[in-house]
């Protein structure tokens, strides 16, 4: 099954650039994408610019609207992602258990839609 | 020659009876062959309506549950080409067929419920439902009495069953028993869903239904314990809820008033059930493999072994359960031990500073209430009293606690 780990967290809760603990992170992520990878489970994984480079956009009446920064005023904000494929939702839940951002933000996991079925 | 048309009242007694005893087992192969948790549930509905019709014609088959076994997977068959666009899945179930015969006995059916049971209980499912969802699935209760163990009403259980089983399909919840890795903590998970079970009859106002969850929670853990042997925890929550039954006969007094443990007739316990649990205790302490299920049980243990029980001993194993568990119910629960074994203004400062945390549980006033006026205080205590009877569900505790305030309440 195809999965997205979406991941969530409040940028002011980030380690530093610069710091042990970033390099510790970048590194944790690596592990992560390669061990996807050596699984043949790794689909995709990007990591988002900051929130103050966010365009929300909508259709209105046929007229489109933007607006600058993010669609949801919540503390938690959309950071990066990894989409994978794996057996079930433990497999999922192991590797989004290895993401770095995890230890002060929230991945959420979910399925992919199958069109086929 | 014996009459050809079976005794209809015997056959819907009969079939009731399967449905209540074999469900789980049922709905574990089900699952396991369809791949499909809300398939297999509406097929073995299906199946049991065909039994009735079916069986009261011709009597029971040789072997009712490969019988219903069979019917519910043509049945599925037929709800999938009857949904789906495709006819390859109805193919996939029909392959299954094949093999079957109808009489497998119920000894080779197989038994897939240690893999039910870890997907009833699984973490990405709300703790509530997966009470309800195992209640329902393996214990064999129908949903009407699975929404009145909660005071729901039945259509709300309903839909919360079948989002959960529907969930199970979408988000891939695997029907597996868990790797090694994962092993002890999502055994705890499928061990807490037993014990909420347990205890979820006491705020039930029914007559039945607080034993019937009981005897369901001790089944479950009975099952887990012969599926999966010598594993300490397992065996701890057999001990704790088997310990804690004994005494259900001795808990109310003729009132229908709630008996503390200190004052309840002990010739009223189950001296089976007490020698049967402290047995399954002894046997899990001896594996080495400390557990807040093993901790709780060695509690119920002391109270029902001496009266007074060895409090020092308590206060000791809250101390251990408080490192597993450091939650304000069980500081709680050790300031009352502890106030118990003679240390009073001890156990009144603990609780004192628990007050704010535990101001909406009830138990928490009943025991200030009991502290206070043990020291004296009685202004105070009819005032806790009163504040525990407020929030007090269960009309036994409301007549016990009634009970107390009037005592504090005479002495002031």
């Amino acid at each position: 099954m195809q999965y997205i780990a979406l991941i969530y967290a409040d940028p002011s809760a980030a380690p530093v650039y610069g710091t042990p603990e970033f390099e510790a992170m970048m590194q944790g992520y690596a592990t992560l994408t390669q061990s996807l990878k050596t699984a043949g489970a790794y689909l995709a994984g990007e990591g988002l610019k900051g929130v103050d480079t966010a365009t929300s956009l909508k259709v209105r009446g046929g007229k489109v609207e933007t607006m600058d920064g993010p669609f949801a005023e919540t503390k938690e904000r959309l950071a990066g992602f990894y989409l994978f494929d794996v057996a079930d939702l433990d497999a999922a839940l192991r590797y989004a258990a290895m993401i770095p951002t995890a230890a002060y933000g929230t991945i959420e996991i979910r399925p992919i839609m199958d069109y086929r079925s | 020659m014996p009459s050809a048309v079976p005794d209809p009242q015997s056959v819907s007694e009969a079939i009731e009876a399967l449905a209540r005893a074999d469900r789980g087992r049922l709905m574990s192969v089900l699952i396991a062959r369809l791949k499909n948790f809300q398939l297999a549930e509406d097929a073995l509905q299906e199946a049991l309506a065909s039994a009735v019709l079916h069986w009261g014609r011709t009597g029971l088959p040789a072997s009712p549950q490969g019988w219903l076994l069979t019917v519910a997977t043509r049945k599925a068959i037929d709800l999938v080409r009857k949904t789906s666009r495709e006819n390859r899945k109805a193919a996939d179930i029909a392959i299954l067929l094949i093999e079957e015969t109808t009489d497998a006995a119920a000894e080779d059916i197989p038994d897939e419920r240690l893999r039910l049971i870890f997907t009833c209980c699984h973490p990405a499912l709300e703790p509530k439902t997966r009470v309800a969802l195992t209640l329902r699935t393996l214990g064999g209760l129908g949903t009407a009495e699975v929404a009145s163990a909660f005071l729901d009403n039945e259509t709300t259980m309903g839909q919360r069953l079948s989002r959960a089983r529907a969930k199970i399909l979408a988000a891939g919840i695997p029907y597996a028993v868990p790797e090694p890795e994962a092993w002890a903590e999502r055994l705890q998970s499928v061990l807490t869903v037993i014990y909420l079970i347990f205890n979820q009859g006491y705020s039930s106002t029914s007559e039945n239904l607080p034993r019937r969850l009981g005897e369901e929670a001790i089944d479950l853990a009975r099952m887990l314990n012969d599926l999966r042997p010598n594993e300490a925890e397992i065996e701890g929550l057999l001990a704790l809820m088997l310990i804690t039954e004994a005494r259900r006969s001795a808990r109310l007094d003729a009132d229908g008033t709630s008996i503390p443990i200190a004052s309840q007739d002990r010739k009223l316990w189950n001296e089976g059930r007490i020698a049967e649990g402290l047995a399954l205790l002894d046997r899990a302490m001896t594996r080495r493999a400390a557990g807040p299920f093993q901790v709780k049980a060695a509690i119920a243990a002391l109270h029902a072994q001496s009266e007074p029980p060895d409090w020092p001993q308590i206060v000791l194993l809250y101390d251990s359960l408080l490192r597993m568990e450091p939650t304000p119910v069980v500081q709680l629960n050790r300031a009352v031990a502890l106030a118990e074994a003679g240390a009073l203004e001890a156990g009144l400062r603990v609780l004192e500073a628990l007050g704010p945390e535990l101001d909406a549980y009830q138990p928490f006033h009943a025991a200030w209430a009991e502290l206070l006026s043990r020291s004296g205080r009685m202004a105070a205590a009819v005032a806790a009293y009163d504040r525990a009877i407020d929030l007090a569900s269960n009309p036994s505790d409301v007549l016990f606690l009634k009970h107390r305030r009037a005592l504090a309440a005479k002495d002031f």
